[in-house]
């Protein structure tokens, strides 16, 4: 973490401690995963040397990954991963009536991330590449993100979530108040960066139709954004394909980089 | 003695993923022990499946956070052999530096704040932010350091950004780099010590459990093999890393979503505990004095010293950082480009040590150069045999203790393992017919 993320975080945390001051007691807070990689879990305890500040605001309660312990309720619940088993949809309806406010961590809670790749091909199909005639022992459904299922209050986007963007969301739910997503694209905050556009490196991008937040991270490390934080409200997906047929990708390989992290949105369930 | 017993833990806690843990003993007979993996499978052959070599690697990192830079590495090495890309020696240099971050990320995670507070007797690290705040902020510490080796090299720990096939995208500067090197010989390398230290006071707290057991990982002729090298079973040497399916031979169980391995006998175990035992010759002096200290000698065959031999390799992998920091300063950083100029399109296998043992990653590329099939075979999967075997041997052992005691011994035992249950369940074994 950076010397300037660091000072960020320190800020806010102390706002919020003299705001909480007036309240009475430590948010209670639990941290599930469902079907994903924790790369965002991890993340929650990659906070290193705040760690123990943001542990004066709030009392874990619940979080298998790091404790033993089990709640019966809690003020927020951060909630990583997608649904893909019928167990999930018993886990989060559980969760749901538990929990004050409930938080969407991350690619896959969000938008489903690369797991909704899977949807666009029928589910019988892949099961039967993967396990063939072992099959009928793992039951699966298509990735669906938490929206799908149950009301979601925030979101806190990317993969992995960036710590932030939880931090902002974090001590505005603390401090009672609404955090606000943004809906332009990562462009925006590419150029503000001052970056080489990635398009002149003669690479291809999907930063016009990403939501940006990342502060464009990636682009800044030479790479290309690959859209893991979702689509605009209204992406024009049918010319950000074009452009990418202009710089060298074939209609299918165009159609293929946007699905990666978008696919329920671009071509709903199909499975 | 007849015994009943009948336990069944759902979701083991302080563990990667989601898996439980299953006895019966019926009459002093043990009819099952074995840890189920329940995690819900991700079909990643469905991701992977018609994709460009650009993507391989962005897809396999997100089988797992915590695995994510090892995952990139393996991906790499394949698509680099497949399609017949040449890397500088500076990349390699990077990308061992790289290695050493996040194995040490990973084994402390691991060692002090999810296997630890078993040894303290308390259900997570949380409690001891109180009691031992020392160790927490060392261990904080250490995750820190580690974590901004890979933010400084590669972008990021969780996910990397910069590493790509042939190379980077982006290099870090000499400054940078000397800044590492300044706190891994200020910060980690004091820290380690420390950690060894109170591990040390804990040492009686480690069960004295051992079954014979096979050793599998990398081993290379001139160092502790992480990136690169054959594969060497402690039972019948080395073979070469495209002969990975004879060492691995998955097979399905019922109570599992992960694949079971088996190579020459039912079971056998990847990690820091079978480098240990295969590369202990390889380690430098400082991480000998640390085993030492720690009581772990060679071979060692109690599954539960893998935490310990994890605490041991850290201090190799941080002493190795400098000394390749060191060189890279030597030589000077070159500005260089990736290079992503296919010579070829055919199949390659890689294989990295990454925390929880050997990885193995098979493509085979199209003349398009998109995936027609894709292998993974992750360290987890391959001690789920191992895991069983050692359950069936302890059972019987522990088997006259309090009911708790036998649950919390068992639990210790999976979570010794460190697996990465995420991991295991996503694996791809899939040839596509055009």
């Amino acid at each position: 973490m950076s010397a300037k993320t660091a000072q960020f975080i320190t800020i806010r945390l102390s706002r919020a401690s003299r705001r909480r001051s007036k309240m009475s007691k430590k948010a209670r807070v639990a941290i599930f995963d469902f079907t994903g990689c924790e790369g965002c879990e991890l993340n929650h305890l990659n906070f290193e040397a705040q760690l123990l500040d943001i542990l004066e605001h709030v009392e874990i309660v619940e979080w298998r990954e790091a404790m033993d312990e089990k709640a019966d309720g809690y003020d927020i619940a951060f909630v990583e991963g997608s649904l893909s088993t019928p167990d999930c949809i018993t886990r989060i309806h559980k969760i749901r009536r538990k929990a004050k406010f409930l938080v969407a961590v991350g690619a896959c809670a969000v938008i489903g991330g690369v797991n909704a790749m899977k949807n666009t091909r029928p589910s019988e199909e892949i099961r039967e590449e993967v396990y063939g005639k072992d099959k009928y022992l793992f039951p699966s459904l298509p990735a669906l993100p938490l929206s799908a299922v149950v009301k979601v209050d925030f979101n806190v986007r990317g993969c992995p979530m960036t710590q932030i963007e939880f931090l902002k969301v974090f001590t505005a739910l603390v401090m009672g108040k609404m955090p606000v997503e943004p809906d332009h694209s990562v462009c925006v905050e590419c150029k503000l960066k001052e970056n080489e556009c990635v398009y002149d490196k003669g690479m291809i991008c999907l930063g016009p139709v990403t939501r940006a937040g990342c502060d464009a991270h990636c682009p800044s490390f030479g790479q290309y954004c690959y859209g893991c934080r979702g689509l605009v409200s209204e992406p024009n997906l049918k010319a950000m394909e074009e452009i990418l047929v202009n710089h060298g990708l074939s209609m299918d390989e165009a159609h293929k980089r946007l699905l990666l992290f978008n696919a329920n949105q671009i071509e709903g369930v199909t499975s | 003695m007849s015994q009943n017993l009948e336990i069944k833990v759902k979701h083991l806690t302080r563990v990667e993923g989601h898996g439980n843990i299953v006895v019966n003993m019926l009459e002093g007979v043990l009819e099952k022990a074995q840890l189920d993996i329940v995690e819900a499978p991700r079909y990643f052959e469905a991701m992977l499946k018609g994709r460009s070599f650009h993507e391989a690697a962005i897809i396999t990192s997100r089988i797992c956070g915590i695995c994510s830079l090892g995952h990139q590495m393996t991906s790499f090495k394949t698509t680099e052999e497949a399609l017949g890309l040449e890397i500088s020696e500076q990349t390699i240099a990077l990308r061992k530096i790289l290695i050493h971050g996040a194995t040490i990320q990973s084994n402390i995670l691991h060692s002090l704040f999810l296997a630890a507070p078993d040894f303290l007797k308390v259900g997570s690290v949380f409690p001891l932010i109180g009691t031992h705040p020392e160790v927490v902020k060392a261990a904080l510490r250490m995750k820190g350091l580690a974590n901004d080796i890979s933010s400084v090299i590669a972008g990021r720990a969780v996910h990397p950004i910069s590493c790509v096939p042939g190379g980077f995208t982006k290099l870090p500067d000499a400054a940078q780099l000397a800044e590492l090197k300044g706190r891994l010989e200020k910060e980690m390398i004091p820290d380690l010590t420390f950690a060894a230290e109170v591990l040390t006071s804990l040492a009686s707290e480690i069960p004295g459990f051992t079954r014979d057991t096979e050793y599998i990982s990398l081993r290379s002729d001139d160092d502790y093999a992480l990136y690169d090298g054959d594969i060497c079973s402690s039972d019948t040497g080395r073979v070469p890393d495209s002969e990975y399916r004879s060492m691995t031979n998955e097979f399905i169980v019922p109570h599992s979503t992960a694949k079971h391995s088996r190579a020459n006998r039912s079971s056998f175990m990847v990690g820091a505990l079978a480098r240990w035992n295969n590369n202990h010759d390889r380690l430098c002096p400082e991480a000998m004095a640390v085993a030492e200290k720690l009581g772990l000698k060679a071979p060692c065959t109690n599954p539960f010293m893998n935490t310990i031999a994890q605490v041991v390799e850290s201090v190799h992998c941080a002493i190795d950082a400098i000394r390749l920091i060191d060189s890279l300063l030597t030589k000077g950083i070159k500005p260089e480009l990736p290079n992503q100029k296919p010579t070829r399109y055919g199949s390659g296998v890689g294989a990295t040590e990454v925390p929880r043992g050997i990885l193995y990653h098979e493509y085979a590329y199209d003349r398009q150069g998109r995936i027609m099939s894709a292998n993974c075979v992750i360290p987890t999967s391959q001690n789920l045999a191992n895991i069983d075997d050692d359950m069936k041997k302890i059972v019987p052992e522990i088997c006259d203790r309090p009911k708790k005691e036998i649950i919390h011994g068992l639990e210790m035992l999976v979570r010794a393992y460190d697996p990465c249950i995420s991991c295991s369940v996503h694996m791809l074994d899939v040839e596509f017919v055009e």
